[in-house]
């Protein structure tokens, strides 16, 4: 069987998901890999909480402006037509539907697309929200992108998360490095699957049940997908 | 004429005392006023109840009122990478208030925009409805989120008249803008200062009616 996808397979398999046009948020961490991995010429423009709506490329080193940076703290830069805005007109950017795509890292998802992705409730350290919760309850779509497992094997799409939940029944699709699933009224269903893989071989990595309903697209190991 | 341009970081924040409320602008280091940093601290003042999106991740930011143990509490979004401030949260000796940070922004707006607080759905069905009265509008369910409220105000702009008229550079406005109408007394840390009448009005982001000092550190 295939290798899982890398980390950047992954960025490049939700990118070419992206909608050409769309309005898009990338979550801090491994979303905003995504950003490298849009086709040349993607009409996707990119919002970033802190104010900023077109994001452009990290600059050259030496041409960084500390007041120009991204939801991570990293200096990014402005495509044409982009814009700056304040925090408050920010968020309601996010709370108020506006942006059709966020895609968020998380812990667990569960069957109905609740999402854990804030706190493993672990109290030695101090928690932080940030625009998680915001983005999670207002863009259009949320996409949810992570690996399968956890690192030690135990599924991360459950019926009923364990971990402190982020927002009730928001996820709509699933990208990991096994799968893309689509969380719909019926359940999940799974809509591309690796290479060679069984959809009950996925099913064993998946505490939530699974639905394989029509034909399902096969992921390449470098991340195109294949009707 | 009004003349709201004060000499340093010291005179912006002459006033501020024990148990004050302070917000403090800035997203990580963009917007963040450094130059108040150290003056705050010189001031000697302790039981800060700060309001800010972040508490602090380097050597000139709020991590240096946490080493000095001046915050009683943090009201914030975005504790994270903030080695000063975790460790007195483990520590037990600073109490933080975590807050969606859309929540956090909008409820700094209804403190100055002298609302009684504002229905919001983000929150709903998770820790964050903890102890918040929930209001059912046209079927949905929100919280009641109240406003918030400071006794000082300290943000960073770009370019500042000496009326108090601010310009932020790109995405340093962040928090800023919301924050400076929100304060009982609003000093705002700039690059420059330029003559009454350089600003373009249709640049101004915050009409210095918000304004009440505004320094440079490079004259």
């Amino acid at each position: 069987m295939m290798k899982p996808l890398s980390r950047d397979a992954l960025a490049r398999m939700v990118a070419l998901h992206l909608p050409n046009e769309g309005f898009v948020n990338l979550g801090i961490g491994a979303p905003t890999q995504v950003a490298d991995y849009l086709p040349s010429g993607s009409g996707v423009m990119l919002h970033s909480e802190n104010g900023v709506l077109n994001v452009g490329p990290k600059p050259p080193e030496g041409q960084e402006d500390w007041d120009l940076i991204n939801a991570g703290k990293m200096p990014i830069s402005l495509k044409r037509g982009g814009s700056y805005f304040d925090s408050s007109l920010s968020f309601a950017m996010m709370r108020g539907g506006h942006l059709d795509v966020a895609v968020l890292g998380a812990f667990q998802v569960s069957r109905e697309g609740d999402l854990a992705n804030w706190t493993t409730g672990d109290n030695g350290s101090p928690p932080g929200i940030g625009g998680a919760i915001d983005l999670a309850v207002g863009a259009k779509s949320i996409w949810v992108m992570m690996d399968h497992t956890t690192r030690d094997g135990r599924p991360r799409i459950v019926e009923r998360c364990g971990y402190p939940l982020t927002a009730r029944k928001v996820v709509t699709r699933i990208f990991t490095n096994l799968a893309i699933l689509d969380v719909t009224d019926n359940g999940l269903v799974v809509d591309a699957l690796l290479e060679d893989m069984r959809v009950a071989e996925l099913q064993a990595l998946t505490e939530a049940p699974l639905l394989a309903l029509g034909k399902v697209r096969t992921i390449k190991q470098d991340g195109a997908v294949l009707a | 004429m009004r003349n709201v341009i004060v000499r340093d970081a010291g005179a912006a924040v002459e006033g501020i005392k024990d148990g004050h409320t302070v917000m403090v602008g800035g997203f990580g280091g963009a917007g963040l006023p450094k130059g108040v940093i150290t003056a705050v601290l010189d001031k000697g003042v302790r039981d800060l109840v700060v309001i800010s999106n972040n508490a602090g991740s380097s050597d000139d930011d709020l991590s240096l009122w946490f080493s000095a143990k001046i915050v009683r509490k943090i009201i914030c979004s975005y504790p994270r990478s903030a080695q000063q401030f975790a460790e007195q949260y483990r520590a037990g000796t600073v109490e933080l208030e975590l807050v969606p940070q859309g929540t956090l922004v909008e409820r700094i707006r209804a403190g100055g925009a002298g609302l009684g607080g504002f229905l919001s759905p983000v929150g709903v069905g998770t820790v964050f409805a903890d102890g918040k009265e929930k209001v059912t509008v046209q079927g949905h369910e929100f919280l009641l989120e109240l406003p918030l409220h400071a006794d000082f105000t300290f943000i960073k702009g770009h370019l500042a008249d000496s009326l108090g008229n601010i310009t932020y550079n790109k995405s340093a406005r962040n928090h800023c803008v919301v924050m400076a109408t929100a304060g009982d007394t609003v000093a705002v840390e700039v690059d420059r200062i330029v003559e009454v009448g350089e600003l373009d009005p249709e640049n101004i982001v915050t009409p210095c009616v918000f304004v009440d000092r505004v320094f440079t550190r490079n004259l």
